[in-house]
């Protein structure tokens, strides 16, 4: 598959506001702006965009704890994300969800969810949604290496693969579940091959590499609507933070993070593939400009919102 | 007016749900072409078809989890846990995604979804197949946790629950399965209200029991009994026991001045616990003339040997000497 100019560019530029809005971020709460945690998915990019982009504003995502480029790669507004872990009335979840739980139902984004495989189910439920309303659109499921083990993994694919769901769900391997490795954690050949031992057909890819992430989900999601049977992705990447705001990284060793940051990385590995190819570094410098300027504008204008206000939130827990 | 045990006119109202809302299905284990391990959805199949009966593996965890997500979606599912004990597995998308996501998402989302489940003991089924979990359900925000005592009530509160924007559980007894009584096929109601009222079963003067699901009908048997044909015993049911229709309690007590609450489930932090503490703390306090009393089920797992099982389970003699000690 060859893309076109645009949407590689497209590509390059999502990875980039990906990458800035957590930098912006990670800055915010060194300078203490923001209340509670994050994890941020610095590393990761190119899973998130090659999948979001090769997907329709129809076509659905859940996604994980580790959400913030799921978000944004499915057309949410940096605002409304950077309002949300402000705490402000105008964040997508009026500040009762934070980083953690986004959704964003005009994008067809389902939500980001704070338990390990919670949402491997409920992609399930959407797909069989658009299998009863036989609507032509798919469910890409995100979830981590860590869900793998965890049963609702497991009932997920089963039922999808028996009821001819049309989800495809994409593992994001980045290697460690906080801490635990997932070679330590994983028994048997791989995370790709519990897809196919489903019935599913399943493949592992670089994860780093956006267009081979976009491609690999174009083709799999025209075939689940071609063939009606659900699809596996094991997406390889890595993360270059801790899991979370409080980890210190004792489990793994600077050599190896230094490694996939100089050798792997997403984003500097697509800017070489993008000049070899014939792009100046002056339109790539075109786009960065314009994402840092949309990040700055985004964080003025969070910054400037109202807080969300104290309502009855007893009432509020239900519809 | 049909006479119906509550399984039938449960089956009556999922039948009235299915036909009238196109987005509605069922799902759960076994409800298909054995028609439900209580015979609850006996017929569904042949009437409506496999792609709105669906027969699932046994997999509590996806069967809830895929409610939650079809729901979210504008599909309108109905799933059964079987067993209500076996719920348990399925806790995760019950109390950590269907809950919470209207809230967590600030209102951006809906969870219509309701899950079906037999509760209760008195068959022998012992300690994995005889539990009264509602109250589990009733300590997490987000939830509606209804539990009817007879056909009709459970046949107007399964509509009620299906009207309702918000997740419910639904717990039925095993033991309303059995006793028939003529039903009034009410159309599908325009909203929910319904739920989170209580009703008062019999009327009375010197004493409020309030009670829910099965208990109910074991209050009635011991109200009725001689020993207590001069005095006048007001039985409140409480039908959704989250939330709580306190406002009828209260009616019930400014007119009584004693109260008891009959249980199944055992009283660590139960249903009946917090009706009593949210009549002492309230104006009510000064209005009682004697203590509150619970009679609750023992706290122990649910014996399987039919003089052990009614043991732990009150009876309608506890219930007696509960209401004599307070008279």
């Amino acid at each position: 598959m060859t893309l076109k100019l645009d949407k590689r560019l497209e590509l390059h530029r999502m990875m980039m506001l990906i990458r800035l809005f957590e930098e912006a971020l990670e800055e915010m709460f060194s300078r203490g702006l923001l209340h509670g945690t994050m994890h941020l998915s610095i590393g990761q990019e190119a899973s998130a965009t090659g999948a979001c982009l090769a997907l329709d504003k129809e076509d659905l995502i859940t996604s994980t704890h580790r959400g913030h480029g799921h978000c944004l790669g499915k057309g949410a507004d940096p605002f409304k994300m950077f309002a949300e872990l402000l705490g402000r009335e105008d964040g997508y979840c009026r500040g009762r969800g934070g980083s953690m739980h986004i959704a964003d139902l005009s994008n067809g984004n389902l939500g980001a969810n704070g338990i390990v495989a919670g949402s491997l189910t409920i992609s399930v439920g959407a797909a069989l949604s658009f299998q009863m309303q036989k609507k032509d659109n798919i469910v890409l499921c995100f979830f981590g290496d860590g869900a793998v083990n965890e049963g609702s993994f497991h009932e997920a694919l089963n039922l999808a693969s028996l009821w001819d769901l049309p989800v495809l769900f994409l593992c994001e391997n980045n290697q460690y579940g906080m801490s635990m490795a997932s070679d330590k954690a994983v028994a048997g050949e791989s995370i790709a091959s519990r897809g196919n031992s489903y019935g599913i057909e399943s493949i592992q890819i670089d994860g780093n590499d956006v267009e081979a992430v976009f491609e690999s989900v174009t083709n799999f999601k025209n075939e689940i609507l071609s063939s009606n049977r659900p699809k596996f992705i094991e997406a390889v990447t890595y993360r270059y933070r801790g899991h979370s705001k409080s980890d210190r990284n004792l489990y793994r060793t600077s050599d190896e993070i230094e490694y996939w940051k100089e050798e792997k990385d997403p984003i500097k590995r697509y800017i070489g593939k993008l000049i070899e190819s014939g792009v100046t570094e002056e339109k790539l410098k075109e786009i960065d400009e314009g994402v840092k300027e949309l990040i700055r504008d985004s964080v003025k204008k969070a910054l400037d919102s109202p807080m969300s206000p104290v309502t009855n939130l007893e009432e509020d827990s239900y519809a | 007016m049909p006479e119906l045990t509550a399984g039938q006119s449960i089956n009556k109202a999922l039948s009235l749900i299915l036909e009238k809302n196109q987005t509605a299905f069922l799902a759960g284990e076994d409800i298909g072409i054995y028609g439900g391990a209580f015979g609850v959805t006996e017929g569904l199949l042949e009437e409506f078809g496999s792609e709105r009966i669906k027969d699932t593996p046994i997999s509590e965890d996806v069967i809830a989890g895929l409610a939650v997500g079809a729901s979210m979606t504008g599909s309108r599912p109905i799933v059964e846990m079987q067993f209500s004990d076996f719920i348990v597995n399925a806790m995760d998308p019950i109390v950590n995604q269907a809950a919470k996501l209207h809230f967590m998402y600030g209102g951006a989302v809906n969870v219509p979804i309701v899950i079906r489940g037999a509760s209760g003991a008195g068959t022998g089924a012992a300690a994995q197949h005889s539990q009264s979990l509602e109250s589990w359900f009733c300590h997490v925000p987000g939830l509606k946790v209804v539990t009817p005592s007879n056909a009709q009530n459970a046949y107007d509160l399964l509509l009620s629950s299906f009207v309702d924007p918000n997740p419910v559980i639904f717990m039925e007894h095993k033991l309303i399965y059995k006793v028939k009584e003529n039903v009034t096929l009410n159309p599908i109601p325009k909203d929910s209200s319904y739920l989170g009222n209580a009703s008062v079963a019999q009327e009375g003067t010197d004493l409020t029991v309030v009670s829910y699901s099965n208990m109910v009908n074991v209050v009635k048997e011991a109200v009725a009994m001689k020993e207590l044909q001069n005095h006048s015993i007001e039985i409140v049911d409480l039908q959704t026991v989250s939330p709580i229709d306190f406002e009828t309690i209260k009616n019930s007590l400014i007119k009584t001045k004693k109260l008891l609450v009959c249980q199944e489930a055992p009283s660590n932090s139960s249903v009946g616990t917090t009706v009593v503490s949210e009549v002492v703390e309230s104006d009510l306090f000064n209005v009682l003339e004697t203590a509150p009393k619970l009679v609750s089920g023992l706290h122990s797992p649910m014996p399987s040997a039919k003089h052990l099982e009614s043991t732990v389970i009150p009876q309608k003699e506890d219930i007696l000497n509960a209401i004599q000690d307070m008279l």
